[in-house]
């Protein structure tokens, strides 16, 4: 089995499709490419076969960094106790109306 | 071939978001980034008044609730300075143009917030016009604006909540409460309803913007229907609003009411509000102030950077 072929040092793509007008670029998944013009007609290829895109972000994988999964409890937590940014934390009338 | 101003003119007429790498006119780049970054000033510019009372709010509920909606304000400036930097704009040019007073705010944040009946009067009165404002803009024809806003509409739902509270509180408690709870919504009900902008024949920007369906509806309709809610509303608190001309008009099936006095909106639009020179200064000074937080914050990533190249 080749092992040492030239695509083994292809960089990571991490590949982000819009899938219709007017909504954000969501993650679809990643692929390898010499080069982004070859990871945007890959990505094309791999994640838009059906229509699923009209739009296609690619980004190295090296350069997205990400938090940590380990620490996601302490690095999320002060969100955790914060209910009065909820409208509900605010009981009003019932007559109050449109707001 | 359709030439590239049909191409564009065609999804404007369809509802077809426009995406920064799309072709535009210069001129819908331009009221683009003017209505974007004002409004991204206006939400920091905005954190001042409300700041102001960070430290005196009545309990520690109240204080929480300022914070997390100061806190709010901050991120919706952010939200919004980023999606105008995608119309090829620099941060640092967009806040230049708010320091050295070339853009503008909304005119509302240049009036003080004298008592703490005013955070409330902010919440009911002010986030409650800028709700009617911004719900529509939640489909702008510019996509990175239109899905800025849908978040900040989200997030803003508790800020009316949180003031018309406050009031409510107020219009409850003692004699002195009720007449600051009073005081305070005669002192913002017209800053308020200026907020919604000149009358539309007078202002050549909304209407080029709603041509281009940033703007869905004009000043003077939105500005309709927030009279028409308020004083609904305001019957809640047993409070009035301070116009003797406001009345419901069966014939239109709306509220009548008084005569604005835009006089004094251009007279603090050009600057001349009770505290223009006032917010200018704290932004500048926080800029200047910021700057060796900004340096140190670079030096260390170029530190660092150097390092993780040797790898």
């Amino acid at each position: 089995m080749e092992t040492n072929s030239s695509s083994e040092n292809w960089p990571l793509w991490e590949v982000f499709i819009r899938m219709r007008q007017g909504l954000d670029h969501k993650h679809a998944g990643s692929l390898h490419a010499a080069d982004a013009q070859m990871a945007l007609e890959n990505a094309r290829d791999v994640y838009t076969r059906r229509n699923e895109g009209i739009s296609i972000w690619v980004v190295e994988s090296k350069y997205i960094h990400a938090s940590s999964p380990a620490e996601a409890g302490e690095f999320f937590d002060p969100a955790n106790d914060k209910v009065y940014r909820y409208p509900t934390f605010y009981p009003l009338p019932e007559e109050l109306k449109n707001i | 071939m359709p030439s590239n101003e049909q191409i564009f003119e065609d999804k404007i007429e369809k509802e077809i978001r426009i995406e920064p790498k799309d072709w535009m006119p210069e001129d819908y780049r331009k009221l683009l980034i003017r209505q974007m970054s004002q409004h991204a000033h206006s939400e920091i510019v905005g954190m001042l008044p409300e700041g102001n009372w960070i430290t005196r709010a009545p309990s520690l509920r109240r204080k929480a609730t300022l914070i997390a909606k100061v806190q709010d304000e901050a991120g919706h400036g952010l939200y919004l300075y980023s999606a105008t930097e995608t119309l090829g704009i620099t941060r640092g040019e967009t806040v230049d143009q708010l320091l050295s007073g070339k853009a503008k705010y909304s005119s509302i944040f240049n009036y003080p917030t004298l008592s703490w009946a005013d955070i409330g009067a902010i919440g009911w009165l002010v986030d409650g016009a800028a709700i009617m404002n911004q719900v529509p803009l939640c489909r702008a024809s510019f996509g990175p604006y239109a899905r800025a806003m849908v978040r900040i509409c989200k997030e803003e739902s508790f800020h009316q909540r949180q003031g018309f509270e406050i009031l409510l509180t107020l219009s409850r408690g003692s004699e002195a409460q009720k007449q600051m709870c009073q005081d305070a919504i005669n002192r913002w009900w017209w800053p308020a309803v200026m907020m919604f902008g000149p009358p539309d024949e007078s202002s050549p920007h909304s209407q080029k913007s709603m041509q281009w369906k940033i703007k869905r509806f004009g000043n003077d309709e939105l500005r309709q229907k927030f009279i028409d809610v308020c004083a609904e509303q305001v019957n809640v608190l047993g409070m009035s609003i301070p116009d003797d001309k406001l009345r419901w008009n069966e014939k239109t099936g709306h509220f009548d009411f008084g005569e604005i006095d835009w006089d004094e909106f251009w007279n603090v639009v050009n600057g001349n509000g009770p505290c223009n020179k006032e917010r200018i200064a704290a932004r500048k000074k926080a800029h200047e102030d910021g700057a060796w937080v900004r340096e140190a914050a670079s030096a260390y990533a170029a530190k660092n950077n150097h390092s993780s190249d040797i790898r």
